[in-house]
């Protein structure tokens, strides 16, 4: 990445940080945390938390926070691919568990959003260890798009 | 005390307790359940850390998720005849309507109850059982490796 492209990235980065995570008060309780972007695309890594563990014999994290992440940047990724900002809303979500989670590892998710019609947005997205070629989870979501300008637009840390 | 032996002890008394205390994640979202004429309703207590959208305000749709998912394996368990946790396949959640800040209950029933899957539909509601915020569809494997 050219540096000349890296204070647009941070401020991003910085906005990103205070509508998912500090605006958010279930991103912020999970220490969600914006790992990746780039057009259509966010990443967000969830920590590993001995308290968001589902099964205590294998240390595993539980589905549920993995099902949380997963909105979370399907969620974002959207956002990120108005060309205005909107009020958008999960429709749906559907998640395939392909591969146990490890203990003691954080869970990172990738999310696409390959396509956005007038009402409509739809999204690919896939958790992983930080192997991307190795999955735990492969999700697609779809969002509708409300036509109002949304009202938490400049949504600042809480 | 272990999962297996929380597990038991559920089946042996009907209450949930045991298996809320052994799993880590459910304390931490106040996922419970309870037997309501045998019927097994799964319970997340409203809590300021699982909102979604603080302007709306509505919960966030993982904890939705996390709560039918929950509910459906409690359900298993009570149903089930190992004290193996069935393993999540997939899961399918339709958001419904915006969820206030406020207990959310949820009711599983099997579709199919396989030897090797358990096919179950998840509703999620407030005040009103016949108008879920939230519905799922899922897969569980109830045999291990």
């Amino acid at each position: 990445m050219a540096s000349s492209f890296l204070p647009q990235k941070d401020e991003i980065r910085r906005r990103l940080e205070g509508r998912y995570v500090g605006a958010v008060p279930h991103n912020l309780a999970l220490n969600l945390r914006v790992a990746d972007y780039r057009p259509e695309h966010l990443s967000l890594a969830l920590p590993y938390r001995e308290d968001l563990v589902g099964n205590p014999e294998t240390g595993v994290l539980h589905g549920g926070c993995i099902t949380s992440l997963i909105d979370a940047t399907c969620g974002g990724a959207v956002i990120m691919s108005l060309v205005a900002p909107r009020r958008i809303a999960t429709l749906d979500l559907r998640i395939d568990y392909v591969r146990p989670a490890l203990p003691h590892q954080e869970v990172i998710c990738d999310a696409h959003c390959y396509k956005v019609t007038r009402h409509v947005a739809f999204v690919k997205a896939a958790a992983h260890h930080g192997d991307d070629a190795s999955p735990i989870a492969t999700a697609s979501g779809t969002f509708v798009v409300f036509r109002d300008k949304r009202r938490d637009d400049d949504g600042s840390s809480a | 005390m272990r999962l297996r032996d929380a597990v038991a002890a559920v089946r042996e008394s009907g209450d949930f307790g045991p298996l809320q205390e052994a799993i880590p994640y459910n304390r931490f979202m106040g996922i419970s359940a309870e037997l309501v004429d045998g019927e097994v309703i799964g319970t997340m207590r409203y809590s300021e850390h699982l909102v979604g959208n603080a302007n709306v305000p509505a919960l966030h749709g993982g904890t939705l998720g996390a709560l039918m998912e929950s509910t459906a394996i409690f359900m298993l368990l009570w149903h089930g005849e190992t004290e193996a946790v069935p393993k999540t396949i997939n899961i399918t959640v339709e958001y419904l309507r915006g969820a206030k800040p406020q207990d959310v209950f949820a009711k599983a029933v099997f579709t199919r109850h396989g030897r090797r899957v358990a096919n179950v539909r998840v509703s999620a509601y407030q005040d009103d059982p016949d108008k879920p915020v939230a519905v799922a569809t899922a897969h569980f494997l109830l045999v291990q490796d």
